[in-house]
C-alpha cells in the first residue's frame, strides 16, 4: 500500500536535479521488479487478473518489500500480450495469465526461469529468454517507446528517475523562445499526426501571428481505425507529451493547453488526468514553473465520438462546444484557431518527440531517418501478420523489413496481398511495392502516405473490394455532412461499392467510382473528404481484376462478399465428425451419423464462414 | 485597393473582398446555393470552387469565402472546375431529382441527367434557413442536427419550439423552397422538411385583418422596447 | 465545455435525458438548438434509454480484418436485435464504435468497460451469459 507522498514544489533546475538523484538514490537497480502490461490491448487479453494475481501473492507471501511491482503501459508486442518482464535481468514472459502467477513468483525468487512462458522465435524454433533478444523488439529503435516498460504511468517519480524534465529544465534556463524553436526546425521533425508539417516552422508562424492569447493543443483523437500509438504513449508515458508540450507553449508563446483525448480512450484521458495533477504538484506544470516565471495550464477535453474531430478545425470547434464541422483553411489555426485565437495543434507522437530533440540536439535527431523525414515512427502493425503490435523505427526502413523481419510474416502460411497504411486517407500497397521506404514522401508518390502510421496486413483471404467498401462505409458514417461532394458523394460511393459486392454492380460503375473520386478530392471541404477516394483508388490501381470479377462474373475470388459466396459440404471429404454442426450459429448443418457426410441447408445458411474455418479436413468448399 | 484576374480579365478590388464578391461586382457568374448576402458565407454546397493560382500553385478555392490578394489569378470556368460542378449537380439531382431549383440550376449548367439512384428530398443542407435564424433574426430556433447522411434540419426534439416567431425568414431564404409558409386564417403554418410549426396571427385592431404573428411582433417590441401595444393596428392602418 | 458535461451527464444516466439537455442549455446560456445539435452529432451520446449493459463492438479496420462483423452478426442473432437496439427486456444495448485502439487484440468486444479480446463466434454466448 502506498503511503502518501509529500511533494514539494520544485523551484529551480538545481532542486529538479537534486531530486531526480534522490529518487535515482533511493532506488536499487539490482531489486527484482515485475513489469506488468496494464495498457488496453493487455487489459484486452486479462491483464487485470494477472495485476490482482501478482498483487495478491507478494501480499500473501510476505513478499511485498523485496520485489517491486510496476504496472507500465504499452510496451507494444501486443500478439503475445499478457506481457510480463522480470527485471532486472529483462527476462520476458508472454501470453501470462492469473494462473500463471504464483508460479512466475517462485520460480523468480529461486532465480529460475518459468521456461512455459518464454516467447518462441517461429523461425529457428528455440526459446527467447530476453526482452532484447525477442527479433521483434531487436530491430526497432524504440525511442519513444522503449520507456513504457521503465514507467508506471501514474508515479512521476519513474519519469523523473529516467532522467524526465531535463528537457523542459534546459529549455527554460539555457535557451530562449526562438533558440528552441530553431532547434526544433533545425531537427527536421514533420508532424506525426499525419498532414506532415514541419514542427519547427509552424511553431515560429504560430509564434509570430497577431494577438496575445495563443493555444497549445495536443491531438490525441487518433481516429485512424488501426492506429494506437498515440493510445500507448498517452496511456504509457503521458508526461513525455507534457514535457514536450511545455516546451513548446514557452517557444511559442502560449499559456494555455488542451489535450483532446479522443472518447474510446477511457485509460489515456484517465492517466493524463493523472499525469497533469502530479505535474501540478512538483511545480513542472501550472504557475511560475520551476520558478522560471513561466505559466502554462493544460485541461483535459474528451471527444465525443467523430472521427472528423481529428481534423484540426473540427477538433477546436468541438472544443468550443459546437459541432465537429471542419471549416476552410484559407486562414490557417496558427492565426486564427481556437476561438479565433493564434493556436498550434500538434499530435501526441510530435509533442513527445521534442524532449527528446532539447535533452540530445537537432544534430542527433536529424542523423536518424531518411532524407525528408527524421527521426524514427511509431506504426501500429496489425491485420494479417505474425506479431502484431506496435513498431518504432526510423524513417526510410522498408515495408518489408517491417512486415517480414519484424511482424514475422503472415500466420497460417497464407499470402501476403496488400497493406493499408495511412488509415482511410490512405491507400492499399501491394506485394510489388513492398520495397518502398516508408516516410512522408515516398508512399505518396504510390497513391497511399503514411498518415499517422496504421499499417493493415492484409492476405489472400481479404477481398480488396470488401476493404474499399469498408473504409467508404467507414467514412461516411464519420462524415460531419456539411459539404455536398463528401456527404453525398460517399453516399453514392458506398452504394455502388456495395452493390458491386452484392453481386449487383454494372460496367460503367468504377468509371463512376473513378469520376466520383475525382469530384471528392477537388471539391471537398476538408481532408476527410478529399482523402477518401484513397482506397478506393488504389485498390482499382492495384487490384482491377477483384472488381472486374465480382462485376462481370459475380464472383469474389478471395470468398468474402457473402452473397457471392457458396459453402458446400464435400461429401468425399467430409468424416461426419460433427465439429462443423456444433460450430454453426444458425443450426444449417445436420449431422448424419458417424462416417457419414453432414448436410448444410443453404436456406439457412448465413454464409458466416463458422463451418470453413472450424473444418480440418478441407471438407467444407467456399466458391 | 488590389488587382487580380479574373479569366484573364484585370479587376479592381477592396482587400478583405472575397472572390465571390468582386465576380459579383463585375458581372462575372459563378453559381452558388448556399450564398447570401444577409449571412456570413459558409462554403458547404462547393458550387462556387474557383481555380487560383498563386506563384505556381494551382488550386480549388471557395470562391465565397477566399480573400483577394494581389496579383490573384483566377478561373472560374476551367474545364476542371466545370467538370466538378456536373458532378455537384448530378449528386444535388439525385437527391432531389423533383425540386425545380435544382432541376433549373442543373439545366443551366449542363446536366440533364444523374447516374445514381433517387431520393425526393427538397432540402439540400445548405443551412441558409439556420444561419438566418441565428445572424439575422438572433433566436436561434432551427438547427442541422445529426451528422453526415442522416443530417436534417430540425427543431430540437422535432417539437414545437419555444423560440421560434413564426417570421418565416427560413421560408423566405430558402434556395429551393423546401420549406413551406401559408397563412390561413388566423393560423400561419410553416412547414420544415422534418415537422411544422403554427403560429397565432395578432388580429388588427382597426380592419379586423390577420397580419404577423403574435411571437414576432412579442420579439420586436422586446428588442425595440417599444410599447406593447405598439403593434395592435396593422401597417395599413397604422399612420 | 459542453461535450464534457454532456459526457458527464450521459455516464450518469447512461443517455442524454431531454430535461436534461434544456437544463445545460439554460445553465450555459446557450441555444438548445445548439446542444441538440451537438447530442446528435457525437455517436457517444444517446438520445434514448440504454439497456443496463452496454455492448461495444469494434469495427476498425483491424478488427474488421479478423472478422468484427461475423461477431456482431453473431450477437445481432443471439439478442435478436440490430445494431444500434435495446432489447425488450431492456438488458442489453448493442452499439458499434471505430476503433478503441486494441487492435492487435481484434476482434474486440466490450460490455460494460471491459474488453474481451481475440473474440470467436463461439465465445459469444458464454459471453452475453455471464451478465445477469
Amino acid at each position: 500500500m502506498r503511503k502518501k507522498r509529500i511533494v514539494n514544489r520544485l523551484n529551480s533546475s538545481g532542486e529538479l536535479e537534486a531530486l531526480r538523484q534522490s529518487i535515482v538514490g533511493s532506488r536499487d537497480p539490482k531489486k527484482t521488479c515485475i513489469v506488468v502490461c496494464g495498457g488496453t490491448g493487455c487489459l484486452a487479453l486479462g491483464a487485470e487478473d494477472v495485476i490482482a494475481g501478482f498483487r495478491q501473492e507478494l501480499r500473501e507471501r510476505g513478499l511485498e518489500s523485496k520485489i517491486d511491482l510496476r504496472i507500465t503501459g504499452c510496451p507494444g508486442f501486443c500478439e503475445r500480450g499478457t506481457l510480463v518482464v522480470i527485471k532486472p535481468e529483462n527476462i520476458l514472459y508472454q501470453q501470462v495469465r492469473g494462473e500463471d502467477v504464483p508460479e512466475i513468483i517462485s520460480e523468480t525468487i529461486k532465480g529460475s526461469i518459468v521456461d512455459r512462458l518464454l516467447y518462441v522465435d517461429p523461425n529457428t524454433g528455440k526459446k527467447v529468454t530476453y526482452e532484447n533478444d525477442v527479433p521483434f523488439y531487436k530491430k526497432q529503435k524504440r525511442l519513444l517507446l522503449g520507456d513504457n516498460a521503465n514507467i508506471d504511468p501514474t508515479i512521476i517519480d519513474d519519469y523523473l528517475a529516467l532522467g524526465g524534465y531535463t528537457a523542459l529544465s534546459k529549455a527554460l534556463f539555457k535557451m530562449s523562445p526562438e533558440g528552441i524553436i530553431e532547434e526544433v526546425k533545425k531537427s527536421g521533425l514533420r508532424g506525426r499526426g499525419g498532414g506532415g508539417f514541419p514542427t519547427g516552422v509552424k511553431w515560429e508562424t504560430c509564434r509570430h501571428a497577431h494577438g496575445d492569447t495563443r493555444y497549445i493543443i495536443c491531438n490525441c483523437d487518433e481516429g485512424d481505425p488501426g492506429a494506437f500509438m498515440d493510445r500507448s504513449l498517452m496511456e504509457g508515458n503521458p508526461h513525455s507529451v507534457l514535457e514536450g508540450m511545455i516546451i513548446g507553449a514557452y517557444a511559442i508563446g502560449g499559456h494555455e493547453g488542451y489535450i483532446y483525448v479522443r472518447n474510446e480512450y477511457p485509460l489515456a484521458v484517465k492517466n493524463a488526468q493523472i499525469a497533469i495533477k502530479q505535474a501540478e504538484e512538483y511545480g513542472l506544470l501550472g504557475k511560475n514553473i520551476l520558478g522560471s516565471g513561466f505559466d502554462f495550464a493544460v485541461k483535459i477535453s474528451r471527444g465525443g465520438g467523430a472521427f472528423v474531430c481529428g481534423e484540426s478545425t473540427a477538433l477546436m470547434a468541438s472544443l468550443e462546444g459546437k459541432v465537429g464541422e471542419p471549416r476552410a483553411k484559407y486562414v490557417h489555426t496558427v492565426e486564427k484557431g481556437l476561438y479565433d485565437k493564434p493556436t498550434n495543434l500538434n499530435n501526441v507522437e510530435t509533442w513527445a518527440n521534442v524532449p527528446l530533440i532539447i535533452n540530445n540536439g537537432a544534430g542527433w535527431y536529424s542523423a536518424i531517418g531518411s532524407e525528408g523525414s527524421k527521426g524514427t515512427k511509431i506504426f501500429s502493425l496489425v491485420g494479417k501478420i505474425n506479431n502484431t503490435g506496435l513498431v518504432e523505427v526510423s524513417m526510410g526502413i522498408s515495408l518489408r523489413e517491417i512486415i517480414y523481419d519484424i511482424g514475422g510474416g503472415i500466420p497460417g502460411g497464407k499470402k501476403f496481398k496488400a497493406v493499408q497504411t495511412g488509415g482511410p486517407s490512405g491507400g492499399c500497397i501491394p506485394e510489388s511495392m513492398l520495397n518502398l521506404p516508408v516516410d512522408f514522401d515516398q508512399l505518396t508518390k504510390a497513391g497511399s502516405m503514411m498518415g499517422s502510421g496504421g499499417m493493415i496486413v492484409m492476405d489472400e483471404d481479404t477481398c480488396m473490394v470488401d476493404i474499399a467498401k469498408y473504409f467508404v462505409s467507414f467514412l461516411e458514417g464519420e462524415s460531419c455532412g456539411k459539404c455536398v461532394p463528401c456527404r453525398e458523394g460517399l453516399k453514392r460511393m458506398s452504394q455502388i461499392l456495395t452493390d458491386i459486392a452484392q453481386g449487383k454492380g454494372k460496367d460503367g460503375d468504377i468509371g463512376l467510382l473513378e469520376r466520383l473520386s475525382s469530384t471528392l478530392i477537388d471539391s471537398s471541404l476538408c481532408a476527410l473528404g478529399s482523402s477518401a477516394p484513397n482506397p478506393v483508388l488504389t485498390t482499382l490501381r492495384y487490384f482491377r481484376d477483384e472488381y472486374e470479377a465480382h462485376i462481370r462474373d459475380k464472383r469474389c475470388p478471395a470468398g468474402v462478399c457473402k452473397e457471392l459466396v457458396t459453402y458446400l459440404i464435400s461429401e468425399e471429404k467430409c468424416p461426419g465428425c460433427g465439429l462443423c454442426v456444433k460450430a454453426c450459429p444458425v443450426e444449417a448443418i445436420t449431422f448424419m451419423g458417424k462416417k457419414k457426410p453432414v448436410v448444410l441447408d443453404q436456406e439457412k445458411c448465413v454464409k458466416c464462414g463458422s463451418c470453413y474455418d472450424v473444418c480440418k479436413l478441407d471438407a467444407v468448399i467456399r466458391e | 485597393m488590389v488587382t487580380l484576374t479574373i479569366d484573364g480579365r484585370q479587376v479592381q478590388a477592396e482587400a478583405g473582398a472575397t472572390i465571390l464578391e468582386v465576380a459579383q461586382d463585375n458581372n462575372i457568374y459563378i453559381p452558388t446555393l448556399c450564398f447570401n448576402e444577409a449571412v456570413k458565407p459558409y462554403g458547404a454546397c462547393r458550387l462556387c470552387l474557383v481555380e487560383i493560382t498563386r506563384g505556381k500553385r494551382e488550386r480549388l478555392v471557395a470562391s465565397c469565402l477566399y480573400e483577394v490578394e494581389e496579383g490573384l489569378q483566377v478561373k472560374t470556368n476551367s474545364e476542371r472546375i466545370s467538370s466538378n460542378r456536373r458532378m455537384l449537380m448530378e449528386l444535388l439531382l439525385a437527391r432531389c431529382p423533383n425540386n425545380k431549383a435544382i432541376q433549373d440550376l442543373a439545366r443551366q449548367l449542363g446536366v440533364d441527367g444523374t447516374n445514381f439512384k433517387l431520393e425526393d428530398k427538397n432540402c439540400i443542407l445548405c443551412a441558409l434557413c439556420v444561419r438566418t435564424c441565428t445572424e439575422v433574426v438572433g433566436v436561434s430556433a432551427i438547427s442541422l442536427v445529426n451528422r453526415g447522411t442522416d443530417r436534417q434540419m430540425a427543431t430540437p426534439f422535432y417539437e414545437p419550439s419555444d423560440v421560434c416567431i413564426g417570421c418565416g425568414s427560413c421560408a423566405y431564404v430558402c434556395p429551393t423552397g423546401a420549406i413551406g409558409f401559408e397563412d390561413v386564417g388566423d393560423t400561419r403554418h410553416i412547414y420544415w422538411p422534418n415537422n411544422s410549426m403554427e403560429f397565432k396571427l395578432k388580429k388588427c385592431s382597426t380592419c379586423g385583418k390577420y397580419w404577423a404573428p403574435e411571437r414576432q411582433l412579442e420579439d420586436i417590441i422586446k428588442k425595440a422596447n417599444l410599447a406593447s401595444d405598439a403593434f395592435d393596428n396593422c401597417p395599413d392602418c397604422r399612420d | 465545455m459542453l461535450v464534457s458535461i454532456l459526457q458527464d451527464i450521459q455516464a450518469e444516466y447512461s443517455y442524454l435525458p431531454k430535461e436534461a439537455l434544456v437544463v445545460v442549455s439554460q445553465g450555459l446560456a446557450l441555444p438548445l438548438t445548439q446542444v441538440y445539435s451537438v447530442a446528435t452529432f457525437f455517436k457517444a451520446f444517446s438520445l434514448k434509454p440504454r439497456g443496463r449493459h452496454l455492448i461495444n463492438v469494434c469495427l476498425g479496420t483491424a478488427c474488421h480484418v479478423r472478422g468484427a462483423v461475423r461477431i456482431l452478426e453473431e450477437i445481432e442473432r443471439k439478442l435478436d436485435i440490430n445494431s444500434g437496439g435495446t432489447t425488450q427486456d431492456r438488458k442489453y444495448t448493442l452499439e458499434t464504435v471505430n476503433c478503441v485502439g486494441a487492435c492487435a487484440l481484434g476482434p474486440i468486444v466490450i460490455v460494460d468497460g471491459k474488453y474481451s479480446g481475440q473474440m470467436k463466434t463461439d465465445k459469444v454466448k458464454p459471453l452475453l451469459e455471464s451478465y445477469k
